[in-house]
């Protein structure tokens, strides 16, 4: 039980899939233009992360291992199709304000790298503690900067308004805010890393995916 | 056609939703391959490349396969493996026919796969082109045109940015903020003076 609480905690704080691995950048960037959004875009990408590891941990001895890959993104992009569906059906708000990222999260490198280096080589049980901690620590992530973007760009968190008479800086929800907010945030996991004398984050992207 | 809505797009797709400043696509490349501007190049080519053919691919799918059997639901599943399978072809076929090209693109090609910039743009041709399952007119001539100019806006950043890189390279900058933030940090910059295409709103 500890071991299962430790794959569940580790993908908070340790390997967090955003800040720590550099991960899945495009979601986090373009959908965390409000606190509504994040939530909702992190348990979607929870969801898919949780059915993904499930059956990929199952039928992990079946798939021959030169083909992997293609059968993982069947997989993978099954439960995003069901995501799209549940969403159109039950959240049209969301699905509208999330867009086109829906389908992407088919591409998203966490949901790939989550069955290539876990659910592939673990059981289901542990796959699906992994699951669960990936995906909260990237819906972690992605409230931090929409928390941070929304205070400073709309002046609201939530809809509610925060300060009076503070005069938000719309560029901030806009594309240049978002990247701000993400480079100024890694700089401060690299401060924290480089304090505790750890190795800083110099590389992003999917390439470590594959 | 049109020319009008054929110049609209490709503006648009180049500079005002630039697929990287402005929407968000293709970033992990972007940040990961732009360190210097050889590279950064051969990859935008080989996106450029990719996405133009994908949405031939792609359109020609969705309209006469998932359209007339009415299972548009199956989009992203279609997509991705066509795309993927599509990506792993052309490399076996450069890599036996053109060893020059595949020095200088290869490498990336697989990578590409899952760039969210091509299957983004065949999402985006499927959501435009058509409405409520009917065929816009010009569809594929638009579809086509936007493939390639989301390769082209994705070259023109890449360029742009490995070379802003190479010389940050020479920056005193804080320790921690060196290597991925100062790209970021970059990137942000870039994307506000894009914004400058838009009409800025502050």
């Amino acid at each position: 039980m500890r071991k299962l609480i430790a794959e569940f905690l580790k993908g908070i704080i340790k390997e967090n899939p955003t800040f720590a691995l550099v991960l899945g950048l495009c979601p986090t960037l373009a959908v965390s233009t409000s606190l509504v959004n994040a939530i909702g875009m992190g348990a979607a990408a929870t969801f898919v992360l949780l059915g993904s590891n499930i059956i990929i941990s199952l039928i992990r001895k079946i798939i021959p291992n030169e083909i992997r890959i293609p059968c993982f993104i069947v997989v993978i992009a099954t439960f995003v199709t069901l995501n799209e569906m549940i969403l159109k059906a039950y959240f049209p708000e969301l699905n509208a304000s999330l867009g086109i990222f829906v389908p992407l999260i088919v591409v998203n490198c966490i949901v790939l790298g989550r069955a290539e280096v876990f659910a592939a080589k673990n059981t289901v049980l542990p796959s699906i503690f992994d699951a669960l901690g990936m995906g909260v620590g990237f819906t972690l992530a992605l409230v931090t900067i929409s928390v941070i973007r929304e205070a400073l760009g709309a002046g609201k968190i939530f809809g509610f308004v925060l300060l009076r008479g503070f005069e938000p800086a719309s560029v901030m929800i806009l594309a240049p805010g978002a990247l701000l907010t993400l480079g100024f945030l890694i700089g401060l996991v690299n401060f924290q890393r480089g304090k505790k004398k750890k190795k800083m984050i110099e590389r992003a992207g999917c390439n470590g995916c594959r | 056609m049109d020319v009008g809505k054929f110049l609209s797009i490709v503006i648009s797709t180049v500079f005002i939703n630039n697929f990287i400043l402005s929407k968000f696509l293709g970033l992990c490349s972007f940040i990961g391959v732009s360190k210097e501007t050889k590279p950064a190049v051969s990859m935008g080519i080989a996106v450029t490349f990719v996405t133009t053919m994908s949405s031939i691919i792609t359109w020609l799918i969705y309209r006469y396969l998932l359209v007339p059997f009415n299972i548009t639901y199956l989009r992203t599943i279609c997509f991705i493996l066509v795309i993927a399978s599509f990506v792993q072809l052309v490399e076996m076929f450069i890599r036996k026919g053109f060893p020059g090209l595949y020095k200088a693109f290869g490498i990336y090609l697989p990578l590409i796969t899952v760039n969210c910039a091509v299957l983004g743009v065949a999402v985006l041709n499927s959501d435009m082109f058509f409405s409520n399952g009917s065929v816009v007119k010009g569809s594929f001539t638009l579809s086509i045109t936007q493939g390639f100019f989301a390769g082209v806006g994705y070259l023109l950043a890449m360029l742009l940015m490995s070379g802003i890189r190479e010389r940050l390279e020479l920056l005193d900058a804080p320790e921690s903020l060196k290597g991925v933030p100062l790209a970021f940090i970059v990137a942000s910059l870039m994307s506000l003076a894009f914004m400058g295409f838009n009409g800025f709103r502050l």
